[in-house]
Parts: structure tokens; C-alpha cells; sequence
């Protein structure tokens, strides 16, 4: 065992497989989840190639629409609730949330172990439905189609989806605990790092909004299997009210998807540009002002299932305002580059990916929460361009920004940087040559969900999938660098970037306890240079 | 290969320019800011780009007079769009008085369009240029949603409900019928065609269409047919009320309150008679629920329309159009 004489780490302290799949250690947790998140988003990225291959020509000629109607649903399932909901939390929040406030490890290390065996037991249901025919309702589930004419695995599916569900309450759970108890002496809540602050407000989504899914989903189970009537007209229920349910959670859900890339993106901004960031306080609280108002908007995916006019205007007026702390956020951003000493690092890359790309996807989400705009944009690939551009365009961006950044610190060992730089390029290039054109022929008129359209589209699909193809080696490439890396790439040392915060005074890869002595906190992170208040610059 | 490579779909509608010119603002909107944070980020990027191993950047604690800059200058274009979108979705959703009445039907996979005088369609839609034209929307099954891209003009067709939408043709052609809302197997094949017809052509294929009597008659013989006006006799000794007159009215219920007779009242009364009981009478309809298709209860709707004379036929198809 011991070749060499390497310090012990969370890594190389014990090696069977009891000692991975019982531990209660937040970062073989973490890994844990990186493993399943990553299995889930290959399955969930194969279903959109053939999407998108089905999509080449007009006609449904790959494959028949019935299966068609499958794989975008398994798409939007997989992508939504096993890759995107746990992705930067479950990952890179297990492993970095405790390290960061000064902790020995989650407050509740058990239940941080049970919520990955709740989530793989819910992956499980979901594989299973998708081995045994899958599902064809669409990752929305909307009554009555989902309870009353749909012949896939509904129930199946839902009950993955219900079950996952508790694994990310669990995780919120942990994760306030941790903020509220565990802070290490000195650590005020201003000081806390920007990336915790975002999983706070996310946690705050998590416990408040995921019960009311797994409500939902049983409801479709309980019409769809004992035809009581709550949804289906035709048995006296209102499928409106399933459109209200769903909705309130999964507005949220997308906050839920995105902050925690805010939060990264914020940790990666200040890092590669040696610099505190701009407007600390307005970037916490924006965090926590989209978590409380994005409770409040759900009613703008419903501006024509003939809701009333009243609603509608009071949904669309607050849409806007959820809209504003995310400008605050992209211009705080920008706005830290000033006067910076900015490195292109393969992970602030990223961060300029992200914010590029959300703007325009938060933008693009003004034009839907314009009331008459949206009568003509509503289920068309406008939307699907709209929330690709903030779900990949941001938080899988954030996301792989994050990896690059904390790699070092969770292996130990560095990456090839130049195939990284070519990877985050070939990314952003594949990207928007993928869902650009989805505005325009959104705009055009082409519906969502549809495996056969009309001919005048072909020219924008044939693009989409060309970037498809493009996006797909682009996401490959980290794979294999990040694999071969393990091995073969240099070891980085404590703090490879010369950036400020708790997790880089530790060792990498860092002990079992963190921290060999609490850490005392004196200062905010990322204080490169003794502060100074500015007023307008 | 790709002969035409539009950006836009036509304008063939008089709200098509309304809604165009929303997006235009909207497009301009994203388009300033984000080449304005694009350019921002790459002048900071290379301008500050870092010099040398260990330097750092400059400590700025921020400015509260940026923050407030950055938040309301958003707040009041936001403000904008919020205030001119629910201009746009006023005036989309509301249909004028006097607009010309079709049914719509969804079901699983196909659109079914009735006319008040009769003629009914499948996967077609005719109507006249230069008229606006209002859409009842109803469903047999799941959700459905009608969706014309070229007139700019989408509604959610809904089980259990009418939905309207409405729309003013302003340029004789065909269009694109889609269903956007997910619905089953043949969802992208549940499509049609809009032909707008200059009002002469629009008279003529009518008068070709028409076999069957108008929608009011096929009513009228239901309403026999069904027994309606066996209780729904035409003077006070029904035992239902009397129905002559009553669409548009206001109804008192035995609860104490009113309700106004349109299509929805019309329709719950005859699939769940019990759920609104209009005072004075005994709650002893039977429902016609599985007994009467959704086109019947439409065809049932214009013949009690068709009791109030003047006002509901005028409405109709088979008046004179008015040109505008
Ligand atoms: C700037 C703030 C945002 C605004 C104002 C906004 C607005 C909207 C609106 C109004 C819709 C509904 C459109 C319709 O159904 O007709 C929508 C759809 C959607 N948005 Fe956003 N959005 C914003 C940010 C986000 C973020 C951050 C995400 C994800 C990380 C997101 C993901 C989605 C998704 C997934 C849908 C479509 C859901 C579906 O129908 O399947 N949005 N957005
Ligand atoms: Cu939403």
C-alpha cells in the first residue's frame, strides 16, 4: 500500500469498496455523485443526439414518433432531475461547502450518505422505465395526456422522480444546517464565500419546492393507476390545477439549476482576476432574492392555457422582477474584471462562456414574460433555445468551469491546459452554432416536440445539429483529459491558481478532517490587496 | 438545397405588425446589452490581463451608486416591456364584438372546424380577409394548442373548457395550422391549413360547402332529438327554464348568486347539470355527459344563441362581411 511516503488523504485512506460506499466523508460523497451525475449525463446526452439526428430531415424517417416522443422526454428527465438539479450541488457543494466554511464535514454525514442512495434508488426507477419502453409525456407531465391516454411507464417514472426528490431535500437540509452551526471562528456571514451563500438560497428552494413535485407526482400516479378524478376533466378534475402544481415547483427548479453556477461563477471571476468582487452584498442577496421572488412566478408558463388576465399580469410583472437581481449579478460580474489582473485560465474561460451566454438567456426570458410576445413564442423552439442557453449556456458551463477550477484540489493533480482551452472553445463554438438557431426558427413558428415539421425549418435543424455534433466532442474531450490526469498529470499542490479561500490553504487532495486545526477566519475570501470603497468610478 | 432562408414568418394578419414590433424592441433590447457586457468583458479581459506571476488585481469594494444605476435602469426597460406586452396580449385576447364566430375541435389527431352556417372542415380553416375572426376552442381528450405562426395567434385548447383566440386575415393565402401543445403519438402531424380568401372568394366557397343546414339547425334538431324540450319548453311550464332569450343574460342561482350565460355556462349545464341549479328549479336534469360529442354541445350552444334573433346571427358567416 504505502510505495511512497504520501501524506494520508481523503483519497488513499482506505481503498475497498466498503470504504467508498460507506462513507460518511462529504468528499468520497461527492465523488460518488460525480460518478453517478456523470453516467446520468452521457445517457441523458445520447438521447439528445439521436434527437437531434431524427432532426436532420423533415420527415420522421430515423425513428418513428412514438419513439421520438420517448427520447425527449427521457432527455429532459435524466437532464433535469438526475444531471442539472443535483449536478453543481451534489458535486462540488459536498465536496466544497464544508472546507469552505471551516468544517471537519456536512452536519450530517449520514444523510448526506442516504440522500445518494436515495438518489441512485431513483435513478434506478428511471433506468428501469427507460430499459422497459420508456415514457412519452414529456419531461412536464401534463394532465390529462400523463394520467389518461399516455400507454409508457408514467408511474414508473414518477416514482423515480418522487423518490430523487427526497435526496435533494436531504441535501438542502444539510447544507443550511452546516451554514447556520458549523462556521468556523471568524466566519460572519459576509465573509462567507460567494458559492456558499448561492447554495444556501438554492437549499432554500430545495426543501420549500421539492415537496410540492413529489405531491404532484403522486397525484398523476393515484389518477392514472385508481381513476380518481383530479386532474382529467373527464373523471371531474382540472388540468389546469396539475399546470399550477407542476409549475411551482419547477419554476423554482430552474433557480435551483442556476445559482449554484452564480456561485461558482462568482468564486471563479474573483480568483482569475485576483480580486474581491464588486458589490459583495448585492451578489449575496441577489441569490436570495431569486430564490424567494422565483417562488412567485410560476403562473407565466400558463399565459395561454387561459388563465385569467388578472393573473397573468400579476405573474408577468413579477417574471420582470425576478429578472433584475440576475442583471445585478451579470453587471457585478463585469464590472470585477475592472482594474483586475485577469488570467484566460482554461476555468475563467468558462466564466466568460457563462456570462455571455446567460445574458442572453436571461434576456431571451424577458421576451417570454411579455405578455403578448409570449402568445406567439409560447412551446416553440424559441423557449427550447431560451432555456438551453441558460441550463448549458449557464449552468453546465458553471458547472465544467467549477470542475476545471477545484480539479486540482479534489485529485491532487493538475489537467492539460491546452486541451482545455480547446475544449471550453470547441464547447462554446458547438454550442451556440446548436441553439442559436432555435431562436430564429422559434420565432419562425416551429413547434417543440415535434419529429416531423415543416420543410422551411430544415436549414436551421441541419445547423442545430451540426453544432450538436460539435457540442458532443466538446464535452468528450474533458472526459478523457480529466481521466488520464488521474495518473499521468503533474501533481498541483496546495493552491496551483494563487487564489484565496479555506479550501486552498488545505492539502491536495485534502485529508479526511479538512483541517488539522480549526482555521480562525479574519477576513472575506478572495482579499488579495488591502481594501479599499470606491465611489463612482 | 435551402432555397429560402427566413428570418421572420409573413405578416399575413393585422396583428402581426403589433406583435413584430414588440419583438423588434425586445430584440434591440438584447442585443445592446448583451454586446454591451460582451465588449465590456473582453476590453476588461485584455486590458487587465494579468502581467506577471504574482501580480494581483486592485481591492474595489464596489459603489452603491453603480448598484442602484444597474438595478433601475433595468427595472424601467423591464418596465417598458411589461406595461407594452400586456398592451399587445390585451388587444390579442380579446376578440371585438361583431367578430365572426367559428368552432374549433381538437382531438387526438386532428382539428375540426365548424362554421355557423354549416360547412365544417377537417385540418382546413377558411375565412375572409379583412375580418376579424373569433375562434372557440374545445378539446375531446388531452390538451391541445392552436397555433397559427403567420398570424401570430396561439390558444391552448383545453378538456373541460373553452378557450378563445382571434385574429384578423390581412392577406389572402395558406398557412400553417400547428398543435403546440404535446399531444401523443401524432402531436407534429396535427396540423393544417389557414386559407385566407378575399370576401367574394370567401362568400363563394361557402355557398359550395354548405349541406347540412347551419350550425343553429343541426342544434335545433338535437335539441328534439336529445329531449331537451321536453323540460325546456318555450313557455314558464317547463320544468327547466325556459331558454328562449337567456344567452349573454345574467342567470340567479339557488345559491343567491348570477351568472352570465355564455358558452362555458352552457356547456357545464348541459355535461353537469347539478353544479350551478338556477333558482326556482328542481335539480333533477340528467347529464349528457358520453351522450353528446363536444361538436353537438357547440352545435346546441348556436342554437340557443340563434333563440336571441338578431343580435347572435349576425355574427354568422352568412351575413354580408363587412370590408374594411
Ligand atoms: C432572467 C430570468 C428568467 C426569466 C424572466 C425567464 C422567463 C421564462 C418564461 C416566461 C418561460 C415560460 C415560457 C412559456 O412557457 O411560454 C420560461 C421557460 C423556461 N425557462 Fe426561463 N426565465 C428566466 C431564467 C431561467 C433560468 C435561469 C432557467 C434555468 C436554469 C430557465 C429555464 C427555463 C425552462 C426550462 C423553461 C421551459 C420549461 C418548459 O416548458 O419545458 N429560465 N422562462
Ligand atoms: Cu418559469
Amino acid at each position: 500500500m504505502a510505495t511512497t511516503a504520501a501524506p494520508l488523504n481523503y483519497l488513499n485512506n482506505g481503498y475497498g469498496a466498503a470504504s467508498w460506499l460507506l462513507t460518511r466523508d462529504h468528499k468520497r460523497i461527492a465523488l460518488l455523485y460525480l460518478y453517478s451525475i456523470t453516467a446520468f449525463f452521457f445517457l441523458g446526452g445520447f438521447f439528445a443526439l439521436l434527437i437531434r439526428l431524427e432532426l436532420l430531415t423533415p420527415a420522421a424517417d430515423m425513428v418513428a414518433p412514438d419513439m421520438y416522443n420517448r427520447l425527449f422526454t427521457m432527455h429532459g428527465v435524466v437532464m433535469v432531475f438526475f444531471f442539472l438539479i443535483p449536478s453543481i450541488p451534489a458535486v462540488l457543494g459536498n465536496f466544497l461547502i464544508p472546507i469552505m466554511v471551516g468544517a471537519k464535514d456536512l452536519a450530517f454525514p449520514r444523510i448526506n450518505l442516504l440522500s445518494w442512495y436515495i438518489y441512485v434508488l431513483g435513478g434506478l426507477f428511471t433506468i428501469v422505465a427507460a430499459i422497459s419502453g420508456g415514457v412519452d409525456t414529456g419531461w412536464t407531465f401534463y394532465a390529462p395526456y400523463s394520467t389518461s391516454a399516455s400507454n409508457s411507464h408514467v408511474i414508473l417514472a414518477g416514482v423515480g422522480i418522487f423518490i430523487t426528490g427526497f435526496s435533494s431535500i436531504l441535501t438542502g437540509l444539510n447544507f443550511i444546517v452546516t451554514v447556520h452551526r458549523m462556521r468556523a471562528p471568524g466566519l460572519t456571514w459576509f465573509r462567507l464565500p460567494l458559492f456558499v451563500w448561492a447554495h444556501y438560497a438554492t437549499s432554500l428552494i430545495m426543501i420549500l419546492g421539492t415537496p410540492v413535485i413529489a405531491i404532484t407526482v403522486l397525484l398523476v400516479a393515484v389518477e392514472r393507476g385508481l381513476h380518481l378524478g383530479i386532474f382529467d376533466p373527464a373523471l371531474g378534475g382540472d388540468p389546469i390545477l396539475f399546470q399550477h402544481l407542476f409549475w411551482f415547483y419547477s419554476h423554482p427548479a430552474v433557480y435551483i439549476m442556476i445559482l449554484p453556477a452564480m456561485g461558482v461563477v462568482s468564486e471563479l471571476v474573483q480568483a482569475f482576476a485576483r480580486k474581491n468582487i464588486f458589490g459583495y452584498s448585492f451578489v449575496a442577496f441577489s441569490s436570495l432574492a431569486i430564490a424567494v421572488i422565483g417562488f412567485l412566478v410560476w403562473g407565466h408558463h400558463l399565459f395561454v392555457a387561459g388563465q385569467s388576465t388578472y393573473a397573468g399580469l400579476v405573474f408577468s410583472l413579477i417574471s420582470f422582477f425576478v429578472a433584475i437581481p440576475s442583471a445585478v449579478k451579470v453587471f457585478n460580474w463585469t464590472a470585477t474584471l475592472y482594474k483586475g489582473s485577469v488570467s484566460w485560465d482554461s476555468p475563467m474561460l468558462y466564466a466568460f462562456g457563462f456570462i455571455g451566454l446567460f445574458t442572453i438567456g436571461g434576456l431571451t426570458g424577458l421576451f417570454l414574460a411579455t405578455l403578448g410576445m409570449d402568445i406567439h413564442m409560447h412551446d416553440t423552439y424559441f423557449i427550447i433555445a431560451h432555456f438551453h442557453y441558460v441550463m448549458v449556456g449557464g449552468a453546465i458551463f458553471g458547472y465544467l468551469g467549477g470542475l476545471h477550477y477545484w480539479w486540482p484540489k479534489i485529485t491532487g493533480r493538475m489537467y492539460p491546459e491546452g486541451w482545455a482551452k480547446f475544449a471550453a472553445l470547441n464547447i462554446f463554438v458547438g454550442f451556440n452554432l446548436t441553439f442559436f438557431p432555435q431562436f430564429i426558427v422559434g420565432y419562425l413558428g416551429m413547434p417543440r416536440r415535434y419529429a416531423m415539421y415543416a420543410p422551411e425549418f430544415q436549414v436551421y435543424n441541419v445547423l442545430s445539429t451540426a453544432g450538436a455534433t460539435i457540442l458532443g466532442v466538446g464535452y468528450l474531450i474533458p472526459m478523457i483529459y480529466f481521466a488520464w490526469s488521474l495518473k499521468h498529470a503533474p501533481r498541483a499542490g496546495d493552491n496551483p491558481w494563487g487564489a484565496r479561500g479555506l479550501e486552498w490553504e488545505i492539502p491536495s487532495p485534502p485529508p479526511t478532517e479538512n483541517f488539522t486545526a480549526t482555521p480562525i477566519v479574519t477576513e472575506g475570501t478572495h482579499q488579495y490587496a488591502p481594501s479599499r470603497e470606491v465611489g463612482i468610478v | 438545397m435551402f432555397t429560402n432562408f427566413p428570418f421572420f414568418p409573413q405578416q399575413a394578419s393585422e396583428q402581426a405588425a403589433t406583435m413584430d414590433a414588440l419583438y423588434f424592441f425586445l430584440v434591440a433590447v438584447t442585443a445592446f446589452f448583451t454586446l454591451l457586457i460582451a465588449v465590456l468583458v473582453t476590453v476588461f479581459a485584455i486590458k487587465f490581463r494579468r502581467r506577471h506571476d504574482t501580480e494581483v488585481g486592485e481591492a474595489i469594494h464596489g459603489s452603491l451608486a453603480l448598484e442602484l444605476l444597474w438595478t433601475f435602469i433595468p427595472l424601467g426597460i423591464c418596465m417598458i416591456m411589461f406595461v407594452w406586452g400586456a398592451q399587445v396580449f390585451f388587444h390579442m385576447t380579446r376578440p371585438p364584438k361583431g367578430a365572426m364566430e367559428i368552432y374549433v375541435v381538437g382531438k387526438q389527431w386532428m382539428w375540426k372546424a365548424q362554421h355557423m352556417d354549416g360547412a365544417s372542415e377537417i385540418n382546413e380553416l377558411h375565412v375572409p380577409v379583412g375580418r376579424p375572426v373569433k375562434l372557440t376552442l374545445g378539446s375531446e381528450d388531452v390538451i391541445h394548442s392552436f397555433f397559427i405562426p403567420d398570424f401570430r395567434a396561439k390558444a391552448d385548447v383545453i378538456p373541460g373548457r373553452y378557450n378563445t383566440m382571434w385574429f384578423t386575415a390581412s392577406k389572402p393565402g395558406r398557412y400553417h395550422i400547428f398543435c403546440t401543445q404535446y399531444c401523443g403519438t401524432k402531436h407534429s402531424a396535427m396540423i393544417g391549413t389557414v386559407t385566407a380568401l378575399e370576401p367574394a372568394a370567401y362568400q363563394a366557397w361557402l355557398g359550395g360547402g354548405a349541406a347540412g343546414g347551419t350550425m343553429a339547425e343541426a342544434g335545433a334538431k338535437l335539441f328534439a332529438d336529445l329531449s331537451c324540450n321536453t323540460c325546456h319548453m318555450d313557455t314558464n311550464q317547463g320544468r327547466g327554464p325556459v331558454l328562449k332569450g337567456i344567452y349573454g343574460k345574467q342567470a340567479l342561482l339557488a345559491s343567491g348568486q348570477s351568472v352570465t350565460v355564455d358558452d362555458a355556462y352552457i356547456r357545464e349545464s348541459i355535461l353537469n347539470p347539478q353544479a350551478k341549479i338556477v333558482a326556482g328549479f328542481q335539480p333533477i336534469m340528467p347529464t349528457f355527459q358520453g351522450l353528446v360529442t363536444e361538436e353537438q354541445i357547440l352545435q346546441l350552444i348556436a342554437y340557443l344563441k340563434s333563440l336571441n334573433g338578431s343580435t347572435a346571427t349576425a355574427t354568422t358567416g352568412t351575413g354580408t362581411p363587412e370590408v374594411k
